[in-house]
């Protein structure tokens, strides 16, 4: 009968060090932040509920909301375009997605916004409006979000519907599904598995992407806290407040996103048995040829 | 439709010298053929003998490079205009597919929906069925496949044969005068075959047209009214099952049997 042993586990001394040294140097930043006579710490709270950044915020979500619906509904026409057999519109799709992918965000909004300089107004007929109207610092912000995100958001569908197999579309068409009833009905429902999960990762970028638009003063979080540190000079202060309210909404965000994929992931749980499932028929067929 | 007086004069497939390509490459070389209402018909063959693109051509899912096909009379997938084909537009081969169930081999049941959805959308969405009607259409022909009982479940929770049967019931509440099967038992685990094929079998003592490519040769052997044996893009032999299947005549359906048996 073997005698009972104490197991003495391994020591790892290398991981030992990396962690004093990380833990040293994380309170030497903190307590020389923390100590910094140039930071007045007391008027952190004080910006941190005040009116015009909580004004900031509301338009930080709006921004966020709006261009990503409206990037998912151009991102999924799009998308549909991109699979097209007609070379026009394949082609169309495609130059969209590099032309929005291959340039900067800032330099859109910049564009967006001094449009008027070569369209100065817009003459349908009768009617006469200045470009500068209708493009505000809004609506030029809004546009330039949007359009880029729905390059990415293209790419994001496409894949969701590349990803479900062909023999479903054959087999809908054959019971005489139309074409839009066959995307509708039996194509998206089953890409949206796919594609919800990094739709929820671009909405939750998304909210930090949106400060870009303070270059054109669109009234966001970051703007407002630029417009207080302008007077005050609080500067650093400010940017703190902005920061932690950036980093309030990435977490709901992300708790968000992570509720709705557990939902879905409730269905994808089977993945395991769709995975036999292919491996049975390849093995059926190899052994059929 | 509108050719409700010719239905008793056509037969139900007619196939004039079909040719398919693929590329260079020629998989259907004028192929003939004509399947009459009611008729069981089994096309037999190796693999790449061009059997199921043929089949694929009936219902146009495969668009032919030559030739014609006419179900009941009407041309599949074209209009004849000044001595020309017009291709139909997609809700043209819409309609016409209504009419012509299909089974494939890898059932693609359609993976989000549970039995009962598979089943009564298209009577619902295409043809216009009320709900009652197409889930009582549903439950007679979950008893036809044996699966009563099982309208809640998913596609993934069902056995590979049980997919193909409720695959067969999803094709026949569309109410099609003409079955198309395609490999219907080639990606079963062989403990399952039995069960599809006794379906098969019910359906053909109804009266069902049906076109069946397979390679069970006992079935066809038994429920085909008529085999047809194609190789490399060409009809090689046709006739009745028992006799091309018991006594071939031609050399390349002899070696092909002999290799299956």
């Amino acid at each position: 009968m073997a005698q009972e042993m104490k197991i003495v586990p391994a020591r790892h001394w290398g991981q030992w060090l990396v962690a004093v040294i990380l833990t040293a140097a994380v309170g030497f930043l903190g307590t020389m932040v923390l100590s910094s006579p140039n930071v007045a710490w007391s008027s952190i709270p004080l910006y941190l509920f005040d009116g015009t950044i909580l004004e900031g915020i509301k338009l930080t979500i709006l921004f966020t909301v709006l261009s990503m619906v409206i990037s998912v509904i151009a991102g999924a026409v799009l998308a549909m375009m991109r699979l097209s057999s007609n070379p026009v519109i394949n082609g169309f799709a495609c130059l969209y997605v590099w032309f929005f992918r291959g340039t900067p965000l800032l330099v859109q909004i910049i564009f967006w916004f001094n449009i008027q300089l070569f369209i100065p107004s817009i003459d349908i007929g009768p009617l006469h409006v200045e470009t500068n109207a209708i493009i505000t610092a809004f609506v030029a912000a809004l546009l330039a979000l949007s359009l880029d995100e729905a390059a990415y958001m293209a790419e994001i569908m496409r894949g969701g519907l590349l990803a479900v197999d062909d023999g479903q579309r054959e087999a809908a068409v054959a019971l005489g599904y139309t074409p839009s009833q066959t995307m509708l009905r039996i194509i998206f429902p089953q890409a949206l598995r796919v594609i919800i999960p990094p739709i929820g990762n671009q909405t939750i970028s998304m909210l930090k992407t949106t400060s870009l638009v303070s270059v054109v003063a669109a009234q966001d979080l970051l703007t407002r806290a630029q417009n207080i540190y302008a007077k005050n000079f609080l500067i650093i202060e400010l940017l703190i407040v902005a920061s932690i309210w950036y980093l309030v909404m990435t977490t709901v965000a992300s708790i968000l996103q992570y509720l709705i994929e557990r939902r879905l992931g409730r269905a994808t749980n089977e993945a395991p048995v769709i995975w036999r499932t292919v491996q049975r028929l390849l093995r059926a067929e190899g052994s059929k040829g | 439709m509108q050719h409700t007086s010719t239905h008793s004069e056509n037969p139900m497939v007619e196939a004039i010298g079909v040719r398919k390509s693929f590329g260079l490459l020629e998989v259907l070389k004028g192929i003939n053929l004509t399947i009459h209402r009611g008729e069981v018909v089994c096309l037999l063959g190796p693999s790449g003998s061009g059997k199921s693109t043929f089949l694929r051509c009936v219902n146009h899912l495969e668009r032919m490079s030559a030739g014609r096909i006419a179900v009941e009379g009407k041309l599949i997938g074209y209009h004849e205009r000044n001595g020309r084909l017009h291709e139909m537009n997609s809700r043209e081969l819409a309609s016409q597919r209504r009419d012509i169930g299909m089974v494939f081999q890898r059932f693609n049941l359609f993976a989000h929906q549970d039995v009962l959805t598979n089943i009564t959308q298209a009577p619902m969405l295409i043809r216009g069925e009320t709900r009652e009607t197409a889930v009582a259409r549903a439950r007679d022909l979950l008893r036809l496949v044996e699966l009563e009982g099982r309208e809640g479940a998913y596609p993934l929770q069902l056995s590979g044969g049980q997919q193909q049967r409720v695959a067969i019931a999803r094709a026949l509440a569309m109410r099609p005068k003409l079955m198309l099967f395609d490999e219907p038992t080639s990606a079963l685990d062989p403990e399952l075959v039995g069960e599809v094929l006794a379906v098969m079998r019910k359906l053909a003592s109804e009266g069902m047209t049906m076109l069946v490519v397979t390679h069970e040769l006992a079935f066809a052997r038994e429920v085909a009214d008529r085999v047809i044996f194609m190789d490399q893009g060409v009809v090689v032999e046709e006739g009745p099952a028992r006799e091309v299947i018991d006594t071939p005549k031609h050399e390349r359906t002899k070696a092909f049997l002999r290799r299956m048996h």
